[in-house]
């Protein structure tokens, strides 16, 4: 029978189906971080039950640890990290605390480690976890009562998903990446289009890209209210995973490759809906509201909500330019920022340091802009670090931090002032997401290092113009027409 | 978990769309290790706004909030759906709702009441003519009721039945461990585990 990737992973894993009743899905990782996890130990040690498999279940201190060298100074706050620390050593869960050379953003961890591999069901109280989609997992956020059903069973009573095709064609221009399609795919099908679906991103300009890249793609399918994103694993996906720490090796390994072999759609599976995008055709995308559907091009200007016809949209659309203090026709270009943060589990790896270094180096943030640079885990900082790249961040002036989820979403002290304005290489630009009355526009790394550097948003073709005192062609080259 | 047959209780209008997770909880109120007391931080940036509907008096006390499409999209936190109930709310009312909200509600005994837009509509207008107005949720026969309107709700046939029976889903999946059990018998020895090297 011809199926779907997402169809041919569920249905390797249910446990149980009966007419009128979700089917029961095995669940091979469990994932689980301090925020979301205390109240479901507390509700298993509430009835006397124990973790099915530890040996399945993994987890990490990350959306509190401050990012600065110490401990955690804010009590409530401690509390939820001691409490996960607890939980682990009762239960016998492996954790990475705080300081320990495997310890970073959840997400972050689980790949680095191997133990994201293609046909696995993940998941992890955390809307995020549709990020290991990208090896061809069906991985997606649960909530708290969902990890406690985890925890006891390693099951989920989960109804169908339906599947939806991301199609990305064409070669991507240069100074354009994964982060600027997966927000112009925001912006096409909305917050709310994916609700229900899981994506399927294809096509060409998907599979020519890294396995960091298309993470940060499945990353945000949750911002356009798809659970999970999905990739077919291919030679790109292998090459990546063998020798890590939990990939299978010898004979296994062969094993393993045949069968992810086999994972992908076939070709006359239906998808239940269809979405096309010409990447050849997109440049550098930043969001100007406070949803990430709210976005549009860099060479673009701020949108008059009066010509929205949608009456929610619109009325959305103006409560957004009051909350973000913007105009409508404002240059997206003349926007100020005061902060620039790169990191978080859609762009925290070696690969989105290695491209804003590549901007930043030798030159310097611009005056009155902090730069904060947080690595997504301690192996990521590690071996920035060898590559030399922490320097190259702080001579520029830009503060180079210890890992964790940080100024995403600030439960950490790093967090944005009342009225102040950051470019952000994270997922979500919801009022207040990044401290109360901060306001977020969202971008790739590359417009990150280049808007620290100019003060206002920019991309690194920017810079050359500075630079080469040549605007004309420098632009061209980067941001192509639209 | 409590069961849930019909609901009647203040109408709380809120006309807004998008209204993501960290807009019902914001993340520095996530802090807290119990399910409780989680009341504070529900709406807390908009309550600072004294036009903001909760607080105008007549509508205080409110149970069923009447909210805009794609309710609850965003962060995976179940702290939405305890800060909402903590509050006193029993129902939510929108024309769509974000999945991971949707079923943390269901876990939670919060129902989530889809109503087309249309029909949001007008209960918003009563509400908002008729501060303080009751509004009854009945889940056996799926409508909701404000004033002269009568609206359809839709809410899956397994979610109802859970809720009606107050039914917790580990005690469910529990009386099928043996299939549980024969599952790990025939999952690939290549998959990993999480036991350190």
């Amino acid at each position: 029978m011809s199926g779907t990737l997402a169809e041919k992973v569920w249905d390797a894993h249910v446990v149980r189906r009966s007419e009128g009743e979700p089917d029961l899905l095995y669940i091979d990782l469990h994932l689980l971080h301090e925020v979301t996890s205390p109240q479901a130990f507390d509700g298993l040690r509430l009835a006397g039950r124990k973790v099915r498999r530890p040996d399945l279940t993994l987890a990490t201190e990350d959306h509190n640890v401050p990012t600065t060298p110490g401990p955690i100074t804010d009590l409530v706050s401690r509390t939820q990290v001691e409490t996960l620390r607890r939980n682990c050593e009762e239960f016998g869960v492996r954790l990475f605390p705080m300081g320990d050379a495997e310890q970073g953003i959840v997400h972050v961890v689980g790949p680095q480690l191997g133990l994201t591999q293609p046909g696995m069901t993940i998941v992890c109280g955390d809307s995020h976890t549709s990020t290991h989609g990208a090896f061809g997992a069906l991985a997606f956020g649960i909530g708290t009562s969902e990890v406690e059903h985890v925890l006891a069973t390693q099951t989920l009573p989960l109804k169908p998903f339906r599947t939806m095709a991301i199609n990305v064609e064409g070669e991507l221009q240069p100074g354009v990446t994964a982060k600027d399609i997966v927000l112009a795919v925001i912006a096409k099908i909305g917050t709310g289009g994916g609700q229900g679906y899981v994506l399927e991103y294809r096509g060409s300009a998907i599979r020519s890209l890294s396995m960091e890249s298309r993470m940060t793609i499945c990353n945000m399918s949750i911002e356009a209210g798809a659970r999970a994103g999905m990739i077919a694993p291919d030679e790109t996906t292998f090459d990546y995973l063998k020798g890590r720490d939990h990939a299978p090796t010898g004979d296994a390994w062969d094993t393993a490759v045949e069968e992810w072999k086999q994972l992908r759609t076939d070709d006359d599976a239906v998808f239940d809906a269809v979405v096309d995008l010409d990447a050849s055709a997109l440049t550098p995308f930043v969001t100007w509201g406070t949803n990430p559907g709210q976005g549009l091009p860099l060479a673009e200007s701020v949108p008059d909500p009066e010509t929205i016809a949608d009456e929610n949209e619109k009325a959305a659309a103006q409560r957004a330019l009051e909350y973000m203090g913007l105009e409508a026709g404002t240059p997206l270009r003349d926007i100020r920022v005061d902060t620039v943060f790169v990191g978080s589990c859609t762009n925290g790896r070696i690969e989105d340091l290695r491209a804003a270094a590549s901007v930043v180096k030798g030159r310097k943030v611009a005056d009155g802009v902090r730069m904060l640079v947080v690595p997504g885990s301690a192996r990521v900082r590690l071996q920035a670090e060898q590559e030399g790249l922490d320097a190259v961040f702080t001579e520029a002036g830009a503060e180079w931090r210890l890992p964790g989820c940080s100024m995403c979403l600030g439960m950490n002290p790093d967090q944005l002032a009342p009225g102040e304005r950051s470019a952000s290489t994270s997922n979500r630009n919801f009022e207040g997401r990044q401290g109360k009355g901060g306001r977020t526009h969202l971008v790739s790394p590359l417009v990150a290092a280049a808007t620290a550097l100019r003060g206002t948003l920019s991309s690194p073709a920017d810079l050359l113009d500075r630079d080469a005192d040549a605007p004309v062609a420098a632009a061209a080259a980067t941001e192509g027409s639209h | 978990m409590e069961s849930f047959t019909t609901h009647t209780g203040i109408g709380v209008p809120l006309r807004r769309s998008n209204v993501d997770t960290d807009q019902i909880i914001p993340a520095v109120y996530l802090k807290r290790v119990t399910r409780t007391g989680f009341e504070d931080g529900l709406f807390a940036a908009w309550r600072k706004d004294e036009t903001f509907v909760l607080n105008n008096d007549a509508y205080a006390a409110g149970s069923v909030l009447v909210a805009g499409p794609d309710f609850g999209t965003g962060s995976s936190r179940e702290h939405a759906v305890w800060a909402l109930m903590n509050y006193g709310f029993r129902v939510v009312i929108s024309s769509r709702f974000a999945d991971i909200f949707r079923g943390n509600s269901g876990k939670q005994g919060l129902l989530t009441a889809q109503v087309d837009q249309g029909d949001v509509e007008l209960i918003w207008k009563y509400l908002e003519n008729e501060p303080g107005a009751s509004v009854t949720v009945d889940l056996v026969s799926r409508t909701v009721t404000a004033g002269d309107i009568v609206a359809p709700f839709e809410v899956d046939d397994y979610t109802r039945w859970r809720l009606l029976e107050g039914l917790d889903d580990i005690s469910l999946t529990l009386r099928h461990e043996q299939d549980v059990t024969d599952f790990e018998g025939r999952r690939p020895s290549y998959k990993p585990t999480t036991i350190g090297a």
